[in-house]
Formats: C-alpha cells, sequence, structure tokens
C-alpha cells in the first residue's frame, strides 16, 4: 500500500507524541489509575478507536509489526479501517499473526494465543471509568478512585446476585489492578479478564473522546471484582468452535438459518486459522470452513 | 453468510466509491462549486467555521460538498484538519466595540448611542416559500445601499456598566493563558473561559434546546437581550521581533449579550448579570443560545443553586461537542457481537436457572 505524503510518521506531530508517551509513562507508574491527556482530533470518528489509535500512533516505530483486530478478527471492517491508517501513515509491516505482531490494537478482545514479554497490547476505551455506571459525575468518581471508596462497586454486584442469583455482567467487567484502582477493561468479555493478570506483554488503554490514557505494566496483579461465595467465572459453552474444534477459545455464535439452527466458531479468527493449519477440524468440517470464508 | 459483518477492504474500497457517485448525484446536473456554497448557502458555511472552530469560508464549503451538506459531517471534517495546523501566534483579544456593523439591535433600549440597525435578517420576513427562487435567473431589486454610520457604537453593557447596574466583567487574571481544549482536556469545575470556548464549539441544537429549558423555568434566567451585533472585527497579533500590535485579518462575528434580572446576593446592591455568545459568521440563533446557556452555568458564581439540566455543568460541557456526541452514538453500529454473545450466554444461563426452578 502507498505511504501518504504530507503527513508526520504515524499521523501524529512529534510534540503531541511526547505528550501522550509522557501520559502513557505516568499511567505504567500508576497501574490502573486514568490519566488525563490532550486528546486531538483525529481523522476518524470518536467511538471507532481514536484514544487507541494515538496511543498505537505514540508508541510505534518504523521496525514495529502491528496487527489490527476487532471483535478478535482481523478481518472486521473497522480493523482493517485502522490497519489501512497506519500502512498509510507509517508505511509499517503489519501481520495477522499474534506471534509475529510487536505491538496489537484491540476492540473488545485480547487474543486467545498468550502474548509475551516485548509485545504490547493497545485496547481501544470507550468508557474509561469503571464507576461510571454508579456515578455519572466525573468530580465524584475521582474523588472516590482517590479515597478508595470502591464499595459501590460491590453493592452493584451484590444487588446482580440478589435479583439474578448471579452476577450480571458479562463484558467490561471491573477489575482492582495492583490492589489500588478499580479499573475498567474495556468491554472485553470477561473471558479474557484472567489473560491481563500478570500478563507478560505491556498493556495500554486509550479513551480519545474521554481524554484518558491508562495503563497495566507486564505480570501486575489484575483481579476481577467478586464475593468469596460468589466467586469470579467466566463464560462457557456446550458447544466447540464447529470450524476448528477449540473447546477453549472465546466462540461467537453464527446464525445459520431461520428457524433457530445456529453454529460456533472461534472469535479469534488468527488463532482458528492456527489450529486449522496444524491439523485441528471442528465438528462443522470443511463444509462449515467453506461456509465462513 | 459471515461475509456479511467481516467486509474485507474490498468491500470498504466499493462503499466509499458509492458514496462519490452519490455524492455526485445525477451527472447531468451541474456540479456544485465552493464559491456557489460559499456564497449562496454562507449560513451553513458559518454554521460549519463556528463548529468546526476554523475560520476559513473556503475549507468550510469545501466540508459542506464533501459531507454532501450534512453539516455535523462537514463539521467533523474542518475540526479534522484544523487538528494538524500549527499554532502560529496568539492574536489580541478582539474588539467587538470597535466592529464594522452590519446588524445591531436591542431588545432593551428604544434607541441608544450607534443606533438601531436591522441589516439582512429573516426576521420579521413572512415564511412564505418563494417561488421565484425555484427558477435561477431572477436577480433580486438592488438591495439600498447607506454608508456606515461611523459613530462609536458602544456595547449596552458598557453604558449600563456606567451607573453600576450590572456586574463587572473582568477577568480573573488578565494576563493568564486562554486555555485550549483542543490541546488541554476539559478539567470539573471548570472556569468560564473554558465553558465559554466548549460552548462556541457547541452543537447549536443542543443548545438552542438548552437554552429554551431555561426560558420554560428549568433554571430561569430572565434574560434581556443588551444586544446583538454582527459585523467585522479585526484581528491584530503583536509579532514577538516588533514589540507592536499588527492587523493580519478581520472576522465576521456574531455577538450577543444578555441582560438578566438578578437580585443577587443580599450583601450586595442588586444588580443586572450576563450572559455572552459570540460565532463565526452570521449565526444568530448560535450566539443567543449560547449566552443563555452561559448565564445559566454561571449560577455558582452568583450564588444561585443549580437545579436544572442548563446549569449543570458537566452534564452541559460534556455533551455540547456533536463531533464527539455524533461519534459516539454511532458507533454503536460497529460489530459488538463479543459482548452481545456474552449477553446472550447471560441470558440463557438465567432463563435456565429460572425454568429449573419453576419446575421443582
Amino acid at each position: 500500500m502507498s505511504v501518504v505524503t504530507g503527513y508526520n510518521f504515524a499521523y501524529l506531530d512529534e510534540q503531541t507524541k511526547r505528550m501522550i508517551r509522557r501520559a502513557l509513562l505516568k499511567a505504567v507508574a500508576v497501574p490502573g489509575y486514568q490519566v488525563p491527556f490532550g486528546s486531538r482530533e483525529m481523522p476518524l470518528p470518536y467511538g471507532w478507536g481514536t484514544g487507541g489509535i494515538q496511543v498505537t500512533a505514540s508508541v510505534i516505530g518504523p521496525d514495529d509489526v502491528l496487527k489490527v483486530i476487532d471483535q478478535g478478527a482481523d478481518d472486521t471492517t473497522n480493523a482493517v479501517s485502522i490497519r489501512r491508517f497506519f500502512a498509510r501513515v507509517a508505511g509499517v509491516a503489519t501481520t495477522e499473526r499474534t506471534p509475529e505482531a510487536t505491538l496489537i490494537q484491540t476492540r473488545h478482545r485480547i487474543p486467545e494465543t498468550p502474548l509475551r514479554a516485548g509485545q504490547i497490547l493497545v485496547y481501544q476505551v470507550p468508557i474509561p471509568e469503571p464507576l461510571r455506571w454508579v456515578e455519572p459525575r466525573e468530580t465524584e468518581t475521582r474523588k472516590m478512585h482517590a479515597l478508595i471508596e470502591y464499595g459501590v462497586m460491590h453493592v452493584k454486584l451484590y444487588e446482580d446476585i440478589t435479583r439474578h442469583g448471579r452476577i450480571a455482567t458479562s463484558y467490561d467487567y471491573p477489575v482492582l489492578v495492583n490492589d489500588r484502582y478499580v479499573m475498567a477493561p474495556s468491554p472485553i468479555p470477561k473471558f479474557d479478564n484472567p489473560k491481563m493478570h500478570r500478563m507478560p506483554a505491556l498493556q495500554l488503554f486509550g479513551a480519545g473522546r474521554e481524554k484518558r490514557l491508562y495503563a497495566v505494566p507486564p505480570y501486575t496483579k489484575v483481579e476481577s471484582l467478586d464475593f468469596e461465595d460468589h466467586p469470579f467465572e467466566v463464560q462457557r459453552w456446550d458447544d466447540v468452535c464447529a470450524l476448528c474444534g477449540a473447546a477453549d477459545s472465546y466462540l461467537d455464535e453464527v446464525i445459520v438459518d431461520d428457524r433457530g439452527g445456529r453454529m460456533y466458531v472461534c472469535s479469534d479468527s488468527d488463532y482458528c486459522r492456527e489450529r486449522r493449519e496444524a491439523g485441528h477440524l471442528g465438528p462443522g468440517g470443511p463444509a462449515g470452513l467453506e461456509a465462513a470464508e | 453468510m459471515y461475509v456479511a459483518v467481516k467486509g474485507g477492504e474490498k468491500a470498504i474500497e466499493n462503499a466509499h466509491r458509492l458514496l462519490a457517485e452519490d455524492r455526485r448525484g445525477d451527472p447531468s446536473v451541474p456540479e456544485v462549486t465552493l464559491d456557489q456554497i460559499s456564497e449562496q448557502l454562507s449560513l451553513a458555511v458559518d454554521r460549519v467555521m463556528t463548529e468546526g472552530a476554523l475560520y476559513d469560508r473556503g475549507l468550510a464549503a469545501l466540508a459542506v460538498k464533501q459531507a454532501r451538506g450534512d453539516l455535523i459531517e462537514a463539521i467533523f471534517l474542518l475540526r479534522a484538519y484544523r487538528t494538524t495546523l500549527p499554532r502560529l501566534a496568539v492574536t489580541e483579544p478582539v474588539d467587538t466595540a470597535a466592529m464594522h456593523i452590519h446588524r445591531r439591535i436591542s431588545a432593551t433600549f428604544k434607541d441608544l448611542p450607534g443606533g438601531q440597525v436591522l441589516g439582512p435578517t429573516f426576521d420579521y420576513t413572512h415564511r412564505l416559500l418563494d417561488f421565484d427562487l425555484a427558477d435561477p435567473g431572477n436577480a433580486p431589486p438592488g438591495a439600498p445601499s447607506a454608508e456606515p454610520r461611523g459613530d462609536p457604537v458602544p456595547h449596552v453593557t458598557g453604558v449600563l456598566g456606567h451607573g453600576g447596574l450590572i456586574e463587572r466583567e473582568a477577568a480573573d487574571d488578565p494576563d493568564a493563558a486562554v486555555p485550549d481544549l483542543t490541546r488541554e482536556p476539559l478539567a470539573f469545575p471548570a472556569d468560564r473561559p473554558a465553558r465559554l470556548q466548549n460552548l462556541a464549539r457547541g452543537d447549536e441544537g443542543f443548545l438552542l434546546a438548552l437554552g429554551y429549558s431555561t426560558q420554560r423555568g428549568f433554571g430561569s434566567t430572565h434574560p434581556f437581550i443588551g444586544e446583538i451585533r454582527m459585523g467585522e472585527v479585526a484581528v491584530e497579533i503583536v509579532p514577538e521581533d516588533l514589540g507592536f500590535a499588527v492587523e493580519v485579518g478581520d472576522l465576521l462575528l456574531t455577538e450577543c449579550e444578555t441582560v438578566n434580572q438578578s437580585k443577587g446576593p443580599r450583601t450586595e446592591a442588586p444588580k443586572f448579570t450576563r450572559g455572552y455568545g459570540l460565532a463565526f459568521g452570521y449565526a444568530e440563533r448560535k450566539a443567543m443560545a449560547m449566552a443563555l446557556v452561559d448565564r445559566a452555568l454561571r449560577c455558582r458564581d452568583l450564588g444561585e443553586e443549580p437545579k436544572a439540566p442548563a446549569q449543570d455543568e458537566e452534564f452541559v460541557l460534556s455533551h455540547a461537542d456533536n463531533v464527539e456526541a455524533s461519534g459516539f452514538v454511532q458507533h454503536i453500529k460497529l460489530p459488538h457481537y463479543v459482548d452481545f454473545q456474552g449477553e446472550l450466554d447471560l441470558i440463557r444461563r438465567l432463563r435456565a436457572e429460572r425454568d429449573a426452578e419453576v419446575a421443582q
């Protein structure tokens, strides 16, 4: 793809990148703390990943290999669009293979393949404030974080249990980082929460519209909020991936007819392909594969 | 079937080509030019410049054309361009008292220094569709021309200020740098310069509705239009190596100052208070709505208890920007099937548990 001229490497000017890197350093130094930053207006709409894009633009170098996923897949339209943006303004190599990437920008998923030290995972964040659903005011939530006033979060989970018999939060499930800050993991399914705990890769979070950055440094403790008698649990499926037979990955439901027929496939398209290349085959078999491609 | 949501690069490219074709419309109809937009849809251009926070008629006209007349999309285009521009200098405050007046009206005084100048207003037109406009070529009869009056046009609020009837308005620290919301995030509580900047960039429709709400009792501020003025002002900068101000251009501005009834705290003599609105170009509705909301947001400074939405600083300032709002509202059309899968799983599980309970 041709690299556009007339723009600085990775679109943002160097002063802006420096401002963002400084905010990121602060974020890494205080894991889980939301650092306000002078978020710029980007040529993509707010809500489409402007925070993640600014973070990626600030840390990417010419030698980086970039992977962009949305809903776990490399070929969803917005992932394609963002990958294309960086290929155009930074001319960097891109990949769909998780182990080959040095930098992975994601929306709503953490890859199934465990990340290693040296990799950076950049999350796109719509609402960075985990307390927002119990307190809409920024002036209040900042105080609550400062005073570690997190009781309301447990009250909210407790109310779920009294009403539904279980915790009724399935994504953007709040976590406690480094025993200090309650943090929004972004709208990843709670299935992915355990992957954040002591992850060897650096995790950076960018919320462009809300003008906040935060981070989880490598090997940091990340606990999902829960109760002793209602421990945190993740989604499970009775099915396996129709294409690769995986029983350990997050599955997307695909409607196959108008009579309630459905099949399940890996949300992480790279993980699924890797397994198929290694010879694994799901119950959907080659027919399922054809349908998917 | 999976292909529908997993579009690729090809699908995006094709979509953009379709968009370009639809934008052009029927090719047998002549293409609209930027001059035509700038001259004949000038109020659209003014709105895009105001909320796009960039005074450039040509670029704003281009944005309107590229956005197919969708003004919020045009504002977004202009903002995304603006953010790439270097900051060369900070201008001196513009002097609206020295404005070259096209229109100036006051609703508080029948006559006043500088006079009432109606100017090119929709007010008092009868909103009857003018079928003569349907056919091009019907040139309007020439408008009467007059020499500008030339006498000074002092602000009404200044006139009131002489008698101490209206609050004095002074910056807390006149030498303090003006905040730039495009460089630093908005923090709460916000000071008035930051609030005004936010409102100036804010969505006209949102401010209009909020201003309207204050008139219907949700945070009543009892406004009178002290004056509205529209015209050109000079823009000056003081280059470091010169040390004195030089004029670098002029801006067409609309300014609105309200005079608000207010008894004030018991410890002070009763006096009027103010609201302020300013917009690029001829944007009277925006400037007036902004002034009403500015005054409503000053409730705390003036010892009033905030009760209504328009007085709630976090509510108003966090939601006034239509580029932010448009992006976030529309982002929910992006795929969310991972999250939705989580919710499906949850609902099925809850239903299964309930069914099991009922069966017992």
